[in-house]
């Protein structure tokens, strides 16, 4: 069921099988029939760890969605709520008891705490006279989740919120549980960098948690050889440029949310010959998305610019492979060539849906691929057909956006108010757009002159609406906007020493990281590459311009479990995104862990899988009145 | 050796025996006369209460407790009311229940821990006979008062009292009843005459006619068999359920017994019953045989899991059927292996010499049975008096047997033993050094400072303690001080918060709670301190912990505005202020207020910026306001741009245009926002006069893409000679006009704007073009 988890370097489906199993246990707890009422944000996250089926075998007959009044009536022995430990949520439960029919039978009730239980929570609930309500009240410690292979998250959307905004560092907490349980499960790891204020701060806990468990040693061969902490502030400019990799791009258009995305259904209209183009399909196309694909792994990390070319290459092999049938004469062959069917007719599936999402995106980013400021010319004649003239706009859009974003990068007028987003602020294109062009301005040259910024600021203010002064109040606390202090700008030095502009991208056959956005290098994952050679020491300079300490620990082992390592063994690395990573940042480091000579693998841990779009509106204030 | 087997004797198929244990260590003049007794199971404690129904003040009587061996380990003055029984807990507590009902519990050193009562309803008709049971949810107590009223409470430690239902025709105390626990229920089971109650009446299946009433009755250790003796002098033996009879013995005795206890050892194909008269016992089995013995002075029997002990004023002897494995080893003429080794060990003096010649026998079990026996020799010396059979220890594990040894403050024995089997330290030196410590603190003569060097000493880094534990301790005995140094020990810091707070320190509490890095912790100890100090002291003492201030305005901004506002004023913090306000105004009525009082605070702030936009802010709100009285137009939460948008698409130009001075809107802008209101309108002769109004800022290809997008090829050809010259071929294609894009691309000699053409060209229609263009892109390529 979840073989994927288990490919990868590190299997990670040991963790999912612990946290099913610990589910069942607490399922277990409340004998007979139940239903679940969810707190709506959890059922995603916990449909990465168990299905429908898991819950039904341990008697969840019905589930519902968390909201005030009464529990619909179910006929059941025990409800039980699974909610985050939110003072809002505990009085919506409150409300739910208290309001349970008289009448009825009595129904058991019981919470169930994701990820951590809370005396604050408990409290609120014993001042509304409902603690003694609940027979069991327990926690799922459902901190990291298996998301990938060599991926997991922990899916707080607001965790770079918390921990950079409002000097939250509950998710950090979390974050240092989650590591604990982690090396509960693949031992301790002996070594731990980091770089940023809450990595320090995640480290700190991490050790000293190790301390309060002195003794009880942990006695697993380690699997991690190394930890990196990275605070998502010493990488601000990544998150902020579009991902061109192919799961990158459908995560810029449409959004991956907990692994599944919704497409318009439009292209994936099963066309039967006969029927014409009547019943077009109006619900969105959900497609789960991760590496138990075979065709999805292959191609996700690509440069959407070399995934036609796979595609197409792709779909030579299938139908040589049907083709095959011809040449099956005796019974045996035929046997044989009928035993491979549902595994071709799977790949058929998959190549005739990988299709459709890259032809909705190429409609969206076709002058990309034509052409673009540094010659991603090698684009597929595939995909060069005449585009109706609507599409076509949106991809100039793509397009103009994508050299705005690369002239930044490369530090062309950084300093100067851009007309390009002049004109958007002028045609109201939507706000997120112009804030991460803004932000990008920003960082690109270490901040913005004072007359810059207002009026930027000004042109937002005029066009969107003075209520969005609040969240250019954010960005500029988190450091994405700022003024310049000092008339230096080190960025050009940043850029230069990591090499994170490379003029000759190769987008077909890449030999640098730098081909997930063609061109830019993730400085982020330029650092983790760094690390592992020649390590950091021979940046030091760059470092202490970047936010934050920079550190090693070393955790002791027991005596014995000193890992020796086999010739030509690799080593194995977690890389902690303490804010969020994107999809582009993570094909970067998957690409690193391929690359023959490279010499570490590496597993990627996460708060929240973000991109531009998802990661500024996760820091915008909206004052109540706007939302209704 | 030789004279093992001499005290064996047979019942049935099998043999039983009865062993000494010790010879009691204390001094008792009258023996177990007119005492009150109770033995603790599994070797356990013993208590004595001589003459419990004493009443005079002047002469009291005494409250003794002995080890197994009879070693004393406390003795005082019974000063509460008269003693109807006494019972241990599995915990090693002493229960003594009082006539009245209360029940008083003591530790094993006759420390009083606390009470309970039995109910009010006991008071007045008093408890005739109690009993103490054990079972899997604890330690159990049921009396029977005068009333013949049965009241039971199946854990003393979550203490729910059930009334039982009336027997019928009870009047008085029942001639015997015992307790049962069945179906995970705890029930009583009277006998009246020769009939049993359960909660259903009952009676046993085949009991001898001749009896006419239960005398007496016991339950088996497991509750599964009962045994009831009848005035006929019969014993009877079935099952606990009442389903089966074993057997059924006459003992030729009609007097009452004075205690009968089942002897079976668990997988024994026979059980057995002891019963006591004064004087002797009898062993009746199955079988219709029966084994007597002669007894000295008053004695008591024990119930153990595998025998009886039996416990007089001199001697402690355990009585059971002989082991299988003895009986293998020393049954005369026995050619077991066991029996072989013993002739080795008799022959050269080494047992585990044979064990070579055993091939595939795993070494462990061996190994761990000698452990085991060493254990077990150790705990029944003399000075510890702990005598357990191998199966009693198996049963009540390694975890329990240190427990014991702990209460009994036998500290280095317990950790000895813990080393000794390789307990991990976790469970076994941790925790004996835990009680320690706890049983240290309580040393009041030693000084705070001492205590505390003595238990960090001996503590040390061993793995596991609980620092917070021992300290809660201290505090329990009225030492906060020693309380604190020792929780500066404690490595967990979210430990030591509840006991911190406790104490009323609040202040480190919330510096420990920050350090573990618990934000919930923080939290909890945040609100503590609001409801225990005044507003200025709460404040004041967040102000020095970063932490817990922008976590408790976390909680205000969903909780508690107000307080949130208070927080900002007390730092000062201006900037948070105008935010606050600004908030403020999209949520309450009076807008402009708010509003000004976010230019007061951003001004403050220094936020020329802030205070600018917001002052502008209240303008626009001011003339959407004034605009909404005189012409009815919604503009209210409008941005400027949506605002000068709206005026612009109902006509009211001059309003826009006004808007547009006042707020220095950009030309540029300006001019996109009117192309982009009238396109909508389709007011194209509005488009025409702006465009020749001026020269257009904006230049004029978006004047010819809005009447695209608007469907207006016409108006849009308008605009594209205008356009200039590097934005002709968009113009061109836009409008749909090939060979004027091919034109201007021609003309321009621009290579990627002639492929650009190129490939719009259909091949077919345009074949002309596509060959001129084709022209062009070769000349332009030489060049």
């Amino acid at each position: 069921m979840a073989a994927h988890l288990s490919y990868g370097r590190v299997n990670l489906n040991i963790l999912r099988e612990a946290a099913r199993k610990e589910l069942r246990e607490f399922l277990d707890k409340c004998a007979g029939s139940k239903a679940i009422v969810w707190d709506e944000y959890l059922t995603g996250p916990f449909g990465l760890i168990a299905q429908y089926s898991l819950l039904k075998e341990h008697e969840v007959e019905k589930m519902f969605t968390l909201k005030g009044g009464r529990v619909p009536p179910a006929d059941v022995k025990n409800i039980i709520f699974f909610v985050r430990p939110r003072l809002e949520l505990m009085d919506i439960i409150a409300e739910n008891v208290m309001s349970e029919d008289k009448l009825q039978p009595p129904r058991e009730f019981h919470i169930l705490f994701v990820p951590r239980r809370s005396l604050l929570c408990e409290q609120r609930l014993k001042e509304q006279g409902v603690l003694n309500s609940f027979t069991n009240i327990d926690e799922y410690i459902l901190d990291l989740i298996p998301y990938d292979g060599d991926l997991l998250s922990m899916e707080s959307e607001s965790a770079f919120r918390e921990c950079y905004l409002e000097n939250d560092q509950t998710s950090l907490y979390h974050t240092a549980k989650g590591l604990m349980t982690l090396q509960a499960l693949y031992g301790t790891i002996p070594q731990i960098f980091g770089k940023g204020e809450c990595a320090r701060h995640v480290a700190n806990m991490m050790l000293r948690m190790k301390r309060e468990f002195a003794g009880s040693q942990n006695q697993i061969l380690p699997v991690f050889d190394t930890l990196l902490l990275l605070d998502r502030n010493v990488d601000l400019l990544t998150p902020l440029a579009t991902q061109l990799t192919y799961e990158g791009l459908i995560d810029e258009i449409y959004g991956i949310t907990n692994g599944y995305v919704k497409l318009p259904p439009e292209k994936f209209a099963q066309k039967k010959p006969g029927e014409g183009g009547k019943d077009l399909p109006t619900e969105p196309k959900k497609l789960q998305l991760n590496s138990a694909e075979e065709l999805y792994a292959e191609i996700r990390d690509k440069n959407f610019n070399a995934v036609g070319a796979a595609l197409s290459k792709k779909a030579k092999i299938i139908s040589a492979a049907f083709e095959e049938r011809h040449n099956a004469k005796t019974v045996g062959e035929i046997k044989q060539f009928v035993s491979q069917l549902p595994h071709m007719q799977a790949a058929r599936n998959s190549l005739a849906n990988h299709t459709s999402i890259a032809e909705l995106i190429k409609d969206i980013t076709s002058e990309f691929s034509s052409f673009s400021l540094l010659s991603l010319s090698h684009f597929l004649n595939y995909f060069c057909q005449v585009l109706p003239f609507s599409s076509r706009v949106t991809s100039e859009v793509f397009f103009d956006n994508l050299t705005v974003e690369q002239e930044f990068m490369t530090g062309v007028d950084t300093d100067k108010v851009n007309t390009y987003i002049e004109d958007c602020i002028s045609r109201k294109d939507p706000l997120i757009k112009i804030l991460r062009l803004v932000c990008m301005q920003s960082v690109c040259n270490n901040g913005l002159k004072q007359k810059v910024l207002d009026h930027y600021k000004r042109e937002i203010l005029q066009t969107y609406g003075y209520e969005h002064i609040l969240t250019l109040n954010n960005l500029e606390k988190v450091g994405l906007l700022k003024p310049q202090t000092t008339t230096r700008n080190n960025y050009p030095t940043i850029r230069k020493t990591l090499k994170l502009w490379m003029e000759d991208a190769n987008e077909q056959n890449p030999n640098d990281i730098s081909y997930v956005y063609s061109g830019y290098a993730p400085l982020s994952v330029r650092l983790t590459q760094l690390l592992a050679r020649p390590g950091w020491r021979s940046i030091e300079e760059v470092l202490k311009m970047l936010p934050g300490p920079h550190f090693e620990e070393r955790q002791q082992l027991p005596t014995g479990l000193h890992k020796k390592r086999q010739q030509g063994e690799n080593r194995t690395t977690l890389v902690f995104f303490l804010g969020g990573v994107t999809y582009a940042e993570i094909a970067a480091l998957r690409f690193l862990s391929q690359m023959e000579d490279g010499g570490t693998e590496y597993v990627i841990a996460t708060t929240k899988l973000i991109n531009g779009t998802s990661w500024i509106k996760s820091l915008m204030d909206r004052p109540e009145a706007q939302i209704s | 050796m030789a004279f093992v087997t001499a005290n064996w004797n047979p019942l049935g198929e099998a043999f039983y025996r009865k062993i000494e244990l010790y010879e009691m260590g204390w001094n008792l003049k009258d023996g177990l006369r007119e005492c009150l007794v109770a033995a603790a199971p599994y070797g356990g404690p013993i208590a004595l209460l001589k003459e419990p129904q004493r009443r005079s003040p002047s002469v009291r009587p005494q409250l003794e407790i002995y080890s197994s061996s009879g070693v004393a380990m406390a003795s005082f003055p019974w000063k509460s009311g008269v003693v109807k029984q006494l019972g241990w807990t599995v915990c090693d507590d002493l229960l003594c229940i009082q006539e009245d009902g209360t029940v008083l519990i003591y530790d094993l050193f006759g420390n009083f821990k606390r009470h309970f009562s039995m109910g009010n309803e006991v008071g007045q008709s008093q408890v005739v006979e109690a009993k103490v049971f054990h079972s899997p949810y604890g330690t159990g107590v049921a009396i029977v008062t005068g009333a013949s009223r049965f009241t039971l409470a199946t854990n003393i430690d979550d203490l729910k009292l059930r009334r039982l239902p009336e027997v019928p025709g009870l009047q008085g105390a029942p001639t015997c009843w015992a307790v049962l626990t069945q179906d995970r229920q705890s029930k009583v089971l009277v006998a009246t005459g020769a009939d049993l109650f359960i909660l259903d009446y009952t009676s046993p299946p085949g009991l001898s006619p001749q009896a006419t009433s239960i005398v007496h009755m016991c339950v088996s250790f497991s509750y599964k068999y009962l045994a009831l003796f009848t005035d006929s002098g019969h014993l009877w033996m079935g099952t606990a359920n009442l389903k089966e009879k074993l057997s059924e013995v006459e003992t030729k005795v009609r007097n009452p017994p004075k205690q009968m206890a089942w002897c079976r050892r668990p997988k024994s194909q026979q059980p057995s019953v002891v019963i006591m008269w004064d004087g002797h016992i009898l062993v009746a089995g199955e079988c219709k045989n029966t084994i007597s013995y002669h007894l000295e002075g008053v004695s008591i029997l024990v119930p153990e899991l595998d025998g009886v002990r039996i416990i007089n004023g001199t001697h402690h002897e355990l009585l059971q059927e002989v082991p299988a494995s003895c009986e293998e080893i020393f049954k005369i003429a026995s050619m077991a292996p066991g029996a072989l080794l013993l002739e080795a060990h008799k022959e050269y003096e080494a047992a585990s010499f044979g064990k070579c010649f055993l091939s595939n026998f795993p070494p462990e079990p061996f190994v761990s049975m000698c452990r085991d026996l060493r254990v077990l020799n150790a705990v029944r010396d003399y000075t510890v008096g702990i005598p357990l059979t191998h199966t009693q220890f198996k049963q009540m594990t390694v975890q329990v047997l240190i427990d014991r040894l702990v209460y009994r403050k036998l500290y280095p024995l317990a950790i000895e033993i813990c080393r000794y089997l390789k307990t991990p330290e976790y469970q076994g030196v941790s925790r004996v050094l835990k009680h320690w410590a706890c049983c240290k603190v309580q040393q009041k003569e030693e000084a705070d400072e001492v205590i505390a060097r003595a238990i960090s000493l001996k503590l040390g880094e061993a793995a596991g303690i609980s620092y917070s534990e021992i300290a809660t301790k201290a505090y329990e005995c009225g030492r906060t001080e020693l309380a604190i140094k020792l929780l500066e020990f404690e490595p967990r810091s979210g430990e030591q918060v509840p006991l911190l707070l406790k104490m009323k320190r609040s202040q480190l509490a919330l510096s420990k709670a920050i350090e573990s890095g618990d934000t919930d912790l923080v939290y909890t100890v945040v609100t503590y301190l609001k409801n225990e100090m005044n507003r200025g002291d709460f404040f004041m003492t967040l102000r020095n912990q970063p932490v817990a201030l922008s976590l408790y305005r976390q909680f205000c901004k969903h909780q508690e505005q107000d307080t949130l506002k208070d927080l900002f004023n007390q730092d000062d913090d201006h900037q948070e202020l105008g935010n606050f306000y600004v908030k403020a105004s999209y949520k309450e009525k009076a807008q402009i207020g708010h509003l000004q009082s976010a230019v007061d605070e951003y001004n403050k702030a220094k936020n020329e910026f802030a205070a600018k936009a917001t002052e502008e802010e209240m303008r626009l709100l001011r003339f959407q306001k004034k605009l909404e009285e005189e012409k009815g137009e919604s503009l209210v939460g409008f941005s400027l741009h949506d605002t000068i948008r709206t005026l612009l698409a109902v006509g009211l130009h001059k309003h826009a245009e006004q808007l547009y001075k006042d707020f220095r809107v950009p030309d540029k802008r300006y001019w996109w926002l009117k192309l982009t209101a009238l396109a909508e309108k389709e007011d194209w002769e509005e488009i025409e006069k702006f465009a020749k109004s001026k020269k257009s800022p904006i230049g004029y290809l978006p004047f010819v893409e809005i009447c695209v997008k608007h469907h207006n090829k016409y108006e849009a050809k308008k605009y594209v000679s205008r356009v200039t010259p590097e934005q002709k071929v968009k113009a061109h294609l836009a409008v749909g006009d090939l060979e004027g894009a091919a034109d201007a691309a021609i003309e321009r000699r621009n290579d990627g704007e002639i492929s650009t053409v190129l490939s719009r060209c259909s091949p077919s229609t345009d074949r002309a073009l596509v060959e001129r263009l084709n022209r062009a892109k070769a000349t332009a390529a030489k060049k």
